[in-house]
């Protein structure tokens, strides 16, 4: 991707050539693209279009149909009464108090799991970045959560903070129901993305501290860093790339998240996440314009955090202006 | 600013290598010294070890008289310049070079000051505000000069700090790191692998060979007595000429013809452990053309005469090659050379390179008649390489008294 927007003066050595760089990078955004970039860039649109075209058939026909049924009233249990009403819909959702405790309660675990997702997961990829001995059973081993369906996972979960059965239930609450009460039952449903996804996220992190060179490391330590220093000065800056790409997968992973709640509340006590709700209302009460509605507000929050990381990408990367990474 | 000494100094990696053996060195204040050898031999461990970066297995350093096994690196006040630089790439130039005195806790005022002195001495003035991503490699080289002087540490230490340049800059900026460090005075270990830049910049050179000490000495020590087939066959462009030779009663044979020996050395290779194969050593300047040699200087060399294969013209002087028939010297030493990268120096073992005045008429083809100064010989025990003509650490040649 980033072939095009090399520099063949930035791999010159001379010095007296380099003197002259600054205006030439001046020319250069002047005087568009040259004859052989702009057929560059054309074998690149080409070689991405195949995949573009997939994309959009496959993405927009879904996306372009919920738009249009959120713009109707239309439940499959009054079928005669469908009608356009625009954005009223909208209206009705965006008024509902159920609405923003499910946004509340999906805002609350995306950010909590992945805050402390990042912390762990920063923890054992440097972990498993560090170990020379056993590496491969360390890897494996801190990787089998992510390995394992989320449903199963979840039902273990249920089981085991179930009163009377579940063991962590009989350790921790012996006298209470964990999973009936509304603060204990978002900790767990918390703690169950977190046990699920820190794997993933730790993997991210390990790709990124492979960009980190030793000899960076080095000079800092040199220069008189403690090890705390040379993390955030140094290790962080440089791994800033894929730290972002890591928070934003699981940003977007967090905010759909459905399938603990599913079997570990079914969404009881206002622990509903909009996806639940979504679903709910949608497939469970037939309600299309409703639930398309709420697909959609889904979509546009999803949409507004990608835009945002990507926004942050964008001046992330060290020296990635010139391509040179 | 102190003197570093290493002290039996030893490195074991934790997989049984051994790295570094008991080197001893002791590094005056305000010293130059280049740490020179092939890949591998240890260069850049004994360098790390210096620096704090690698644990030392065995034996003390010492810096400024104080025992420094146990510091941190970033206790020990020494900076560090790294082959791949090692700028960090989020900062700027400017940042960069403030990194350590921001580390220190300096005075924001201060370290603008000596940044900005620092970009001066360096010519880095007007990229103080790049990114190291758009600086070229000598630029780059510059600024990671400067982060490491900014703080005026104890010593620097500079592992292969040029090699990513390319000739041309890399000889000017030779220059100029030599011109640095004798303005600054700070004690300076050097590593390279590139024995010109050994030559030129050191006030002493250590030669390294497998871990071990070959020779420590000044440049011209170095060049003039070196103690071993390795030293004599890495130090010099082009390389010394090997040739072997075998002890004949009170003559040297050799493919070029019967060197006389003196008393000296005849006494030398009469004991009875004493090798009766050897291998000559002499470097290409030490050949001159017979016919612009004169009268009084004839009695002290040797004069043969053998085809010419190529001359190559230099201007100021004449390379002339000539293919030496016969057996060719074989040792320990001259293979470790050969398969080193440094060794390319090397001329093939059957090719003899001479360096004869610019006035010289020989021509390709043409027999010439090349006269070599026999003070100027070494000969060398093919079995543990040692120059045997050393004379109390002077090289003596083969036919002194
Ligand atoms: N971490 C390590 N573990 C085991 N052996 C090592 C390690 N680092 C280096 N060595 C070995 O120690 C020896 C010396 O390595 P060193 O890096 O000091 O060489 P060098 O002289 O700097 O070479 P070069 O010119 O190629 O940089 C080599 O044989 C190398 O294989
Ligand atoms: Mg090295």
């Amino acid at each position: 991707m980033s072939v095009s927007s090399t520099t063949p003066a930035s791999s010159a050595a001379a010095d007296a050539e380099q003197q002259a760089i600054p205006k030439q990078r001046g020319r250069r955004k002047r005087v568009e693209l040259s004859e052989g970039k702009k057929q560059e860039r054309k074998l690149g649109w080409l070689l991405c279009a195949p995949a573009a075209i997939v994309m959009v058939a496959v993405t927009a026909y879904p996306i372009l149909y919920s738009f249009w049924l959120s713009l109707q009233r239309y439940d499959l249990k009054f079928p005669d009464e469908r009608e356009f009403v625009w954005f009223s819909n909208y209206v009705t959702v965006l008024t509902n108090g159920y609405w923003w405790t499910a946004f509340g309660v999906t805002m609350l675990i995306t950010v909590v799991s992945v805050v402390v997702e990042l912390v762990l997961g920063m923890g054992l990829a440097i972990i498993m970045h560090r170990t020379l001995v056993g590496r491969g059973l360390v890897r494996t081993s801190a990787l089998i959560p992510y390995g394992i369906v989320t449903v199963v996972a979840a039902f273990s979960w249920r089981y085991a903070w179930t009163p009377g059965t579940g063991y962590l239930a009989n350790l921790l609450a012996p006298d209470g129901a964990p999973l009936t009460e509304r603060a204990s039952a978002l900790g767990i449903i918390i703690l169950a993305e977190i046990w699920k996804t820190t794997p993933f996220m730790a993997l991210l992190l390990m790709a990124g501290l492979a960009l980190v060179p030793d000899d960076l490391l080095k000079a800092a330590s040199m220069d008189g860093a403690t090890w705390w220093q040379r993390f955030t000065k140094v290790m962080l800056p440089v791994m800033k790339p894929a730290i972002l790409v890591a928070l934003l997968f699981r940003t977007l992973d967090a905010l759909r998240v459905f399938d603990n709640i599913y079997v570990l509340t079914n969404g009881a006590n206002e622990t509903s996440s909009v996806s639940m709700i979504a679903y709910n209302n949608l497939i469970k009460g037939l309600n299309l314009g409703i639930g398309s509605t709420m697909s959609v507000l889904i979509f546009l929050t999803v949409a507004i955090i990608a835009f945002v990381f990507v926004k942050l990408f964008g001046t992330a990367a060290p020296g990635s202006d010139e391509g040179k990474r | 600013m102190a003197d570093i000494v290493l002290d039996k100094v030893t490195k074991k990696y934790p997989d049984g290598t051994t790295a570094v053996h008991e080197v001893d060195l002791e590094i005056a204040d305000g010293e130059f010294i280049i740490l020179v050898g092939p890949s591998g031999c240890g260069k850049s461990t004994t360098l790390n070890m210096i620096a704090g970066l690698e644990d030392i297995s065995s034996g003390e350093l010492r810096i400024g008289g104080q025992r420094v096994n146990e510091k941190q690196p970033k206790d020990r006040d020494i900076a560090m310049v790294f082959q791949s630089y090692a700028l960090y790439p989020n900062m700027t130039v400017g940042e960069n070079m403030a990194f350590p005195l921001r580390l220190a806790k300096m005075d924001k005022a201060l370290i603008k000051q000596k940044v900005d002195e620092a970009a001066r001495v360096l010519e880095l003035t007007e990229y103080l505000d790049r990114k190291p991503a758009n600086l070229s490699g000598g630029q780059r080289q510059r600024v990671a000069m400067g982060r490491a002087i900014v703080r005026s540490p104890k010593a620097f230490l500079m592992d292969e700090p040029l090699s990513n340049l390319d000739a041309k800059l890399r000889v000017q900026m030779r220059t100029q790191v030599s011109r640095l460090q004798k303005q600054l005075n700070t004690t300076t270990v050097y590593v390279t692998h590139d024995q010109t830049e050994a030559m030129t910049l050191g006030d002493r050179v250590v030669v390294m060979r497998g871990g071990y000490i070959q020779q420590l000495g000044d440049p011209q020590t170095l060049y003039d007595n070196p103690v071993n087939l390795f030293v004599a066959g890495f130090i010099g462009s082009p390389s010394m000429n090997f040739l072997a030779a075998t002890v004949e009663e009170s003559v040297l044979r050799t493919p070029l013809g019967d060197l006389p020996l003196g008393d000296r050395m005849r006494s030398a290779l009469s004991g009875a452990d004493a090798p009766r194969e050897l291998i000559v050593g002499i470097r290409p300047e030490h050949f001159e053309d017979a016919a612009l040699i004169e009268e009084h200087q004839r009695a002290k060399g040797f004069e043969f005469t053998m085809p010419v294969d190529l001359v190559e013209s230099m201007g100021s002087d004449k390379y002339v090659y000539f293919t030496v028939e016969g057996e060719r010297a074989a040792a320990a030493d001259l293979e470790d050379l050969t398969a080193d990268a440094g060794g390319a120096d090397l001329p093939p073992q059957d090719n003899l390179v001479t360096r004869l005045s610019a006035e010289s008429r020989v021509r390709d083809g043409v027999d010439a008649r090349v006269w070599m100064n026999l003070d100027k010989i070494h000969l060398f025990d093919p079995r543990n390489g040692h120059n045997i003509t050393l004379h109390e650490g002077k090289a003596a040649g083969v036919s002194a008294a």
